[in-house]
């Protein structure tokens, strides 16, 4: 089954499970279906995973296909790539998407391009999953927001979901790619609950969900900006302003009717990005708007972004870093209210 | 000991090599081959002795300079050469060239273009197939130079603790680029690298074909006994510079010349003729073969057509 957001919301059963609980039901069907799927990273074996979303894993695949590494990030990384151009569909975990820097070769130079420079003739159907965002005063080196990295490179598939039900729709998805992708989960959504209905279902690569519909201006989000829009939108509801919700939920592919669709409708559009304002994804959409509905748009499209800093530890610091539910709120209203 | 066919058949591989390598330096010169080009000339024993030694149902796994292990595997001549002059008939439809062959008819999983690489490449084929629970192993070529690169002791740590059929084969020329071994390691003997991991490691002389041959038999019969990983150092020196236009003035005659007079096509030639007892005729039948296959290939790659932009234009549009 593939839904789109009506199907969902209908699909949903009133079942809620953490997102963490989600994903660790998506690599167990997945596994369950097909003898092909393992995972591996550190920890996610025995431990369960820092996040718990492996946890159970170990005992019911056994060893060989729920694996424990050791801090060889590049190595387990392109032991995936290598696994999967003969067959496997690997599943790796780096523990946080800081280190994921560590992989860039295997993952940039080897599995984004190597079906390309084999003519078509090979294939790479891994996933690498990453966990990464600003939240807890983790710091500077334990905070990043790197999806640009990713979306910059052609071969990669980019995943950012923000709910329990769209991780565990998409992370079926991707390991079900003939592709390699990168999914993207973020540190403070992982106890989130959501309704995820208990039979099988998969959410379709490339395809935005409106998680909140409205008329007066489009909020383009994903991962833990989600919430934080809804949120606002909440209130600005209350002010009489109707904001329209929409989360690509994955960059790459990116769903670009949707958000153009929206943005035709509303004419006002703010994009919300956790990453550092410079060279982001936002800053591309905001491109791809412009040129496709400009003439349909009444204001420019505003940013707010992460400031172009490395993450502070103190929490205040931290806050000011990224993109609040009162910088959202504010940035509407000047939208809304500049407008015309 | 060894079936005059089994000899025929190393040579064969052997003059294949250095045919192909040399024949494709003067495609090069002509402008037919573009970018980078390095030469197998002068390591062709270690490719063809392991290959020789390994199952079809191997993997390999190749590296930049990687024509003669794709050769030695079996790969087909005019594909490759097809793809070294970017032709759309070539193992990648002329997207990858010379580093980037895979040939998975043969289960070579592909040159790289990155050194060291395709380490961690070859050790997750052979995971991959220890979890299908399948007889496989990975005989992974990488270079001096990719010693130096970490992922050589993260990887060949990770065959360890698996426990994988991997045979890590270090081709040692003496230089990365063009830096001796002897500036960037302490000890020129780099096997020794893997006795630190548990892993049974030695070097064999990379020139002589039964010496490569035999080494890799025994090793790859222990990894199928559950026995792997296997560092196998072979010492080997470069003909040429790095690339086709590297002139390779760092590289001292006397050393040059010491491996000219080891060159491993001569010592297989004298093993057919000597152990084999083949005759001179028979073995410029073999030569004689050889080249007329190549120049057939050379034919081909150069009649056939070019990639076509405006496919290649639609299959990136939406990408």
């Amino acid at each position: 089954m593939t839904a789109n957001t009506k199907t969902e919301l209908a699909a949903a059963t009133g079942r809620n499970i953490m997102l963490r609980q989600a994903l660790n039901e998506a690599l167990a069907e997945e596994m369950r279906l097909d003898p092909k799927v393992f995972v591996m990273g550190l920890g996610v074996a025995e431990r369960g995973g820092s996040y718990k979303v492996t946890v159970g894993l170990l005992d019911e695949f056994g060893p060989l296909r729920a694996i424990d590494t050791p801090i060889s990030e590049p190595s387990f990384t392109g032991a995936a790539v290598g696994a999967a151009i003969t067959g496997m569909r690997p599943v790796v975990e780096i523990l946080f998407v800081d280190f994921s820097l560590l992989v860039l070769d295997q993952l940039v130079n080897q599995a984004a391009k190597f079906k390309f420079m084999t003519g078509g003739a090979g294939s790479v159907p891994m996933v690498l999953r990453t966990q990464g965002g600003v939240g807890n005063g983790l710091a500077a080196q334990h905070s990043q927001s790197l999806e640009a990295i990713f979306y910059h490179i052609p071969g990669l598939k980019l995943v950012v979901p923000s709910t329990p039900y769209d991780a565990k729709g998409l992370l079926k998805s991707a390991i079900r790619s003939d592709e390699p992708v990168v999914f993207m989960e973020h540190k403070l959504l992982y106890m989130v609950e959501g309704e995820v209905p208990a039979e099988q279902y998969l959410v379709e690569l490339g395809k935005a969900d409106v998680k909140r519909s409205g008329s007066d201006v489009t909020l383009i989000a994903w991962s833990n900006m989600i919430p934080r829009c809804l949120a606002a939108a909440e209130k600005l509801a209350d002010e009489g302003i109707d904001a329209e919700v929409v989360d690509p939920r994955t960059l790459v592919p990116l769903d670009k009717d949707t958000i153009i669709e929206s943005a035709k409708k509303t004419g006002n559009v703010v994009i919300v990005q956790e990453a550092v304002r410079r060279g982001g994804v936002a800053s591309d959409i905001a491109s791809i708007i412009q040129q496709e509905a400009f003439d349909y748009l009444d204001a420019p499209i505003k940013i707010i972004a992460g400031k172009n800093t490395p993450i502070p530890f103190n929490l205040e610091l931290e806050k000011a870093c990224v993109p609040q539910e009162s910088d959202i709120i504010l940035a509407v209203r000047s939208r809304v209210h500049d407008k015309g | 000991m060894y079936s005059k066919e089994t000899l025929t058949k190393m040579y064969r591989t052997l003059y294949a090599i250095r045919t192909f390598e040399t024949r494709c330096i003067k495609l090069y010169r002509q402008g037919l081959i573009r970018g980078y080009f390095h030469p197998y000339l002068g390591e062709e024993a270690i490719a063809t002795g392991v290959c020789a030694a390994l199952e079809e149902r191997d993997y390999i796994v190749s590296t930049h300079r990687g024509h003669g292990h794709c050769i030695a595997r079996g790969a087909e001549i005019k594909k490759m050469l097809a793809e070294l002059l970017g032709k759309a008939a070539g193992y990648c439809n002329g997207r990858g060239g010379s580093m980037h062959i895979a040939d998975f008819s043969t289960n070579n999983l592909g040159a790289n273009g990155i050194v060291g690489a395709g380490i961690p490449l070859g050790v997750g084929a052979a995971l991959g197939a220890k979890i299908r629970g399948e007889d496989r192993v990975a005989a992974i070529f990488f270079s001096d130079g990719a010693a130096n690169n970490g992922v050589f002791a993260e990887a060949m740590n990770l065959a360890a603790i698996w426990d994988l059929a991997v045979i890590l084969v270090l081709e040692n020329n003496h230089y990365a680029v063009s830096t001796p071994i002897e500036q960037v390691s302490r000890s020129a003997d780099l096997y020794k690298r893997g006795l630190g991991y548990g892993v049974e490691s030695f070097a064999v002389d990379g020139n002589d074909i039964l010496e490569v041959y035999q080494k890799t038999a025994a090793a790859a019969a222990k990894c199928r006994d559950g026995k792997g990983p296997i560092l196998m150092e072979a010492k080997t020196y470069r003909h040429t510079g790095h690339h086709v236009n590297d002139p390779g003035q760092y590289m001292p005659k006397e050393t040059l010349d010491y491996y000219k007079s080891k060159d491993p096509v001569k010592i297989g030639r004298n093993y057919l003729l000597k152990e084999a007892k083949a005759s001179p005729e028979e073995v410029k039948r073999i030569e004689a073969a050889v080249e007329q296959e190549l120049e057939e290939a050379v034919q081909f790659a150069v009649d056939s057509p070019a990639p076509s932009v405006e496919e290649f234009l639609l299959e990136v549009e939406n990408a």
